[in-house]
């Protein structure tokens, strides 16, 4: 029943899932090891799919639109960074705001386009290795996004962990006290690393309407920037074991719908949950672990200087 | 220069109450702004959206019945926060709850049973929103996971069920296949107040709980427990409060009041059980809890704010065709106005010459 086309297809489909949920899980990673924890991933996500749609449906440039979903979802960082950052207000409390204004807003942006389409992203070959059989497609064959996706993991795994700007970001995130000792700019750094985090999660955003599913929906990102926060725990702040979470939590939620195609009798619901109760089940598994520990010593804890 | 923030000792209580009220202008401002963008007199769309349902004997109704499971699920959320427990799972212990208490209604559908049948459904409604809050409380305390993120995706699985209930096991035979239940029996609907209208016997279930939980937080060792923990969680161990039962206890009780809202909101407005039973109440009341100030009588009033967003975006969109998410525009930046007003009272902020780390 599964030939190799399929496979390829199946193998393909999960590399889309898969590229949403590491673009917004990275932007995360880097405020959380800044020492700021951001729960407006999924506000960031919507408005960057919703302003993203609407630009690129607007100019007709799918690169128009990347860039619009880009700067809306730093836009939107900035209310988050303002109230938590800037004003020091509980780091949740703003987070849920931000997500709540976020979600609001991009129902007001994309309501002129329900129903509409797009002509989603094109697949980039790349010459010569796009031809190897099966394996060829799926890493080779992809859209600018999933490449984005690579470029920005190797980006951030070098810059943290070898060069002075990811020491000084890392130090902000562990100890803000002693980085402010030091002369750092404690909130100008973090609000650099929200707004990288709000850039990477209206990047997710554009990669969900743009290319994942090119249309628009009010309810598009199902909790999948929810599920990318859990991914930075379940990496324990770590970038490569991100890539490898996002892509299992790809392979998930994909195989469910899969498995709901050749109709095993198990309704479709129970099989819609997997990828909710899979995060459940993965931060469960890393706090049993202790491998939470890895968590930046600092995280949500507001900074007031001179306080 | 450089702005500085300084936190203010003993802030008045003129302060505390001014916020609240100055973050409902701001509120109101970007609103104006928002309606001019989106093409509408800002004038004409105030009056619509706050106004008028406030003339209407019809709407003011309306705006009890929404505000109802906002105070419910609210106050419940503020034992939570009180004790510094972030439980955002409130949308899906309200499903939980309703999928509970429904499932008396429609065992006893067509039966004849007595008047027994509405406390009970409103006994399983509170169980079954518990029980659903005691998962993330039970993940925290054994295993040290987010309460945030795991309540959170308890959400999606309570609406998934709930969406498998209706359009499965308990979808209507004779309902030509829309997925809903059939219609409760009468000793299944919470009773009418008023012979005209929706307002149902909810709120008064609602006024209790904002009594009883005023007393709880305010008057007891259990409340002080609460706060302490939530405030100084040192402290209140070497006081001899336990942690695991303060954890388990709020979310408890948030979940059983979220539960409770679910059911009555199922029995009270609805009248049977259908895939979406819930406009956000779960995420709103979040918003209510703050804007109350975490106190049942602040929440009664928040709340009743709040529904107001709702009825006024209902209005906005059958007479102006404006989308719903006009309702959430609002609510976000309630939200964001309130968290800034909050540091404006309790911190001064101060211009501060020559300083370079800002």
């Amino acid at each position: 029943m599964l030939d190799a086309a399929i496979l390829g297809a199946v193998l393909a489909s999960i590399v889309a899932a898969a590229t949403t949920l590491l673009l917004a899980a990275l932007g995360e990673l880097v405020a959380e090891r800044a020492g700021t924890l951001n729960l407006s991933v999924e506000g960031m996500m919507i408005i960057g799919a919703a302003v993203g749609y609407a630009a690129a449906y607007g100019t007709g440039s799918l690169i128009v639109g990347t860039l619009a979903a880009v700067l809306a979802g730093t836009l939107l960082s900035l209310v988050f960074a303002g109230l938590a950052i800037w004003l020091a207000a509980n780091q949740v409390a703003a987070g849920l705001a931000t997500t709540i204004l976020g979600l609001g807003l991009a129902g007001l942006i994309g309501a002129p386009f329900v129903g509409t389409t797009l002509e989603a992203a094109p697949a980039l070959n790349i010459p010569y290795l796009s031809d190897l059989p099966l394996i060829g497609r799926v890493v080779f064959g992809q859209d600018a996004f999933a490449y984005a996706s690579f470029v920005l993991l190797a980006l951030v795994a070098y810059t943290l962990s070898r060069t002075r700007i990811g020491l000084v970001l890392r130090a902000v995130g562990e100890s803000h006290v002693a980085a402010h000792a030091l002369g750092h700019p404690v909130r100008k750094i973090r609000t650099l690393a929200v707004m990288f985090g709000g850039a990477c999660a209206g990047l997710a955003g554009a990669q969900l309407s743009l290319a994942y599913t090119p249309f628009w929906a009010s309810d598009m990102t199902a909790g999948r920037g929810w599920i990318a926060l859990a991914l930075v725990v379940f990496s324990a702040w770590k970038p490569l074991w991100l890539l490898a979470g996002a892509y299992l939590f790809g392979a998930v939620s994909i195989l469910q719908l899969h498995v709901q195609g050749f109709g095993l009798g198990i309704p479709s619901q129970v099989l819609s949950a997997l990828p909710y109760l899979a995060t459940i089940a993965a931060l469960v598994a890393i706090s049993a672990l202790k491998r939470g520990q890895g968590a930046p010593a600092s995280l949500g804890v507001p900074f007031v200087p001179d306080r | 220069m450089a702005l500085r923030i300084e936190r203010q000792e003993n802030v008045p209580l003129i302060g505390l109450i001014a916020a609240p009220v100055v973050a409902l202008v701001f509120t109101l401002i970007v609103g104006a702004v928002m309606f001019v963008a989106l093409g509408q007199d800002p004038l004409r769309a105030f009056g619509i959206y706050f106004i008028d349902p406030l003339l209407d004997p019809w709407t003011l109704q309306e705006l009890v019945v929404k505000a109802c499971p906002l105070m419910l699920i609210g106050i419940g959320l503020a034992f939570c926060y009180r004790a510094n427990r972030w439980n955002i799972g409130a949308e899906g212990q309200y499903v939980a709850g309703a999928v509970f208490g429904s499932w008396l209604a429609l065992a006893t559908n067509g039966t004849d049973a007595g008047p027994w049948v509405l406390p009970a459904m409103l006994v399983l409604g509170v169980i079954g929103g518990a029980l659903w809050g005691l998962i993330p409380a039970f993940l925290r305390v054994r295993f040290g996971s987010s309460e945030i993120l795991t309540s959170l995706m308890l959400v999606y699985v309570a609406q998934l069920g709930l969406d498998y209930l209706v359009r499965g096991p308990w979808k209507d035979p004779q309902g030509f296949n829309f997925p809903q239940s059939v219609t409760f029996d009468d000793v299944a609907i919470m009773p009418l107040l008023m012979e005209e209208g929706r307002m149902h016997a909810g709120i008064l279930i609602a006024l209790v709980v904002v009594a009883g939980a005023t007393f709880v937080l305010g008057r007891t060792l259990v409340g002080f427990s609460i706060e302490l923990g939530g405030s100084a969680p040192r402290a209140a161990a070497f006081a001899g409060f336990d942690e695991r039962r303060v954890t388990y206890g709020v979310f408890a009780v948030s979940g059983g009041l979220a539960g409770l809202a679910g059911i009555v909101e199922v029995a009270g407005t609805i009248g049977q059980i259908q895939p979406s039973i819930s406009p956000g109440y779960g995420f709103t009341a979040i918003i209510a809890a703050m804007l109350g100030r975490l106190h049942p009588v602040g929440i009664l009033i928040s709340s009743l704010v709040l529904a107001l967003t709702y009825i006024g975006g209902e209005a906005a969109q059958i007479t102006m065709r404006m989308p719903f998410d006009v309702t959430r525009v609002f609510q976000g930046t309630l939200l964001i106005a309130i968290l800034a007003a909050d540091v404006l009272v309790r911190y001064r902020i101060r211009r501060v010459e020559g300083t370079s780390h800002a």
